[in-house]
């Protein structure tokens, strides 16, 4: 193989910069998406666990068409498809005025894409809790918003940390799919600075780092909080210890 | 309805699918009553008493609690459900929350007293039962025979116009039954109207007014308990008391 290695071309200039604003943007993106992913998969997980069919056919279509449809076509989807079934002007408006349509869309794609895996976690971890609890929740005469508010969802997130940990280990990977629609993230400058300088192993070698960077705090943040809110008395945070 | 009757159940039936749990149970209790419910295992004792408050849907029948219907659901549930105090057989502290955060929840958010009030009045209540210095420990900290009696805490801090205990004892320790059957003695004796499934024939003889005997989901009979014990009238109470009472 006569590959000339150049470590150098990643300090130097356009490309560091690139790399910088490729990792911003990956940032921004995936922690956007996790904002929605976790405020509409906790809402879409708590009505998945209610006693009413109707809610609970309506979370379980929602979870199916987002969970079961592959990311990169999810942002097709959202990108080419839906500003064209709107309404004349609701499209426009997303094709042409939209400020930066191609990162609005793959944090509405990747934050509705992961909500529906987070739904599925929130409300098995509901079920996990023990039956009583609701019970005791209702006997005090707790509304069900405070039941779920005071009494539930605080022992069901305490349960489901680790599976929600690798689901926000994969955000941040998952980002890297906006690539498709022209965001210009990590992965996308990476390819940039390959094209231009024929340096792909430096290049995305250096992405390599920062992703598994990237994974490694979360993961770091991820069991400092595990650890916060671990409960005295029982073992890792475990909640079924009653004698 | 007179006013010293506290609970009133009429007609009560459920069913889970074809099996039927309950079936037209009728019970009056009145101010101040403490009433053991008793009967074999499956008889329908604990869904009973679930029932009463409304924590468990029934199909037919009707629930009075101080002449005011039971809604069976809604806020007016929750309000009415409010009143009426819990104590279940696994405890179901939050066990999030530490002893005082247990007993504080409900009246903070449901009867929206301050944190301060209801905090003085939790730890008066944790005083009464001998477990003031708990009030910072976690449920998983305690033995059973604590978190029993902080349930109980629990649910009189809600000043509660009733108790209804559901097999408190049956989960504890032997060594810690008697701890807690200590304090529902004291708050028998202070005048609480209270309903009582268990197996403590012992707690039945010393503190009920009247003894409920439940079968296949039906109340078989109701007594004055030194009838109950001296003479049940239907040979299913018989058999069952003298299996229970033989060892």
């Amino acid at each position: 193989m006569t590959y000339s290695w150049n470590w150098g071309v990643l300090l130097q200039e356009p490309y560091l910069q690139w790399l910088g604003w490729g990792l911003a943007l990956t940032l921004a993106i995936s922690l956007s998406a996790l904002v929605i992913a976790l405020s509409v998969g906790t809402a879409v997980g708590v009505l998945r666990s209610s006693d009413h069919a109707v809610l609970r056919a309506v979370t379980g279509a929602y979870i199916s068409v987002f969970r079961n449809i592959p990311l990169l076509l999810q942002m097709f989807l959202w990108f080419f498809v839906v500003p064209e079934l709107l309404p004349a002007g609701a499209g426009h408006w997303l094709k042409r005025d939209l400020p930066y349509p191609e990162i609005v869309t793959a944090i509405v794609a990747l934050g509705l894409f992961t909500s529906s895996r987070i739904a599925v976690q929130v409300s098995a971890g509901i079920d996990a809790v023990p039956r009583g609890q609701r019970m005791a929740a209702k006997a005090a005469g707790l509304s069900q918003l405070q039941a779920y508010r005071l009494v539930l969802l605080p022992q069901a997130l305490r349960i489901i940390i680790p599976p929600l940990t690798s689901e926000i280990l994969t955000i941040f990977k998952n980002s890297s799919v906006a690539l498709t629609i022209g965001v210009y993230e990590l992965t996308t400058q990476t390819q940039q600075i390959q094209s231009i300088t024929y340096q792909g192993f430096e290049a995305f070698t250096a992405a390599t780092i920062l992703y598994v960077a990237i994974a490694m705090t979360v993961t770091v943040i991820m069991r400092a909080i595990e650890r916060r809110v671990a409960l005295p008395g029982t073992t890792s945070g475990g909640l079924h210890v009653r004698f | 309805m007179t006013s010293h009757e506290m609970i009133k159940v009429e007609g009560l039936s459920k069913s889970f699918g074809p099996l039927e749990v309950l079936k037209e149970c009728s019970l009056t209790v009145r101010r101040g009553e403490v009433v053991v419910i008793c009967g074999p295992s499956g008889s329908g004792k604990s869904t009973l008493v679930k029932c009463i408050n409304g924590i468990e849907e029934f199909e037919r029948g009707q629930v009075w609690i101080e002449g005011e219907a039971l809604p069976s659901r809604g806020r007016a549930a929750a309000r009415l459900r409010a009143r009426v105090g819990m104590v279940f057989q696994h405890f179901e502290l939050y066990p999030h929350l530490t002893v005082l955060e247990n007993i504080c929840l409900a009246p903070v958010h449901v009867l929206k007293r301050p944190r301060t009030e209801a905090a003085a009045k939790a730890r008066a209540l944790l005083a009464r039962v001998g477990l003031a210095d708990k009030e910072a420990a976690y449920p998983a900290q305690l033995s059973g025979g604590q978190q029993q009696r902080i349930a109980i805490v629990r649910a009189l801090a809600m000043d509660p116009v009733a108790m209804l205990f559901d097999e408190p004892t049956s989960a504890l320790d032997p060594e810690m039954i008697g701890e807690v059957l200590a304090v529902m003695l004291e708050l028998a004796r202070d005048g609480m109207t209270m309903i009582v499934v268990t197996h403590e024939m012992g707690f039945a003889k010393s503190a009920a007014d009247r003894v409920v005997f439940m079968d296949k989901g039906a109340i078989v009979e109701i007594d004055e308990t030194q009838a109950f014990f001296a003479a049940p009238r239907s040979d299913r109470a018989r058999l069952f008391l003298s299996r229970i009472l033989a060892h």
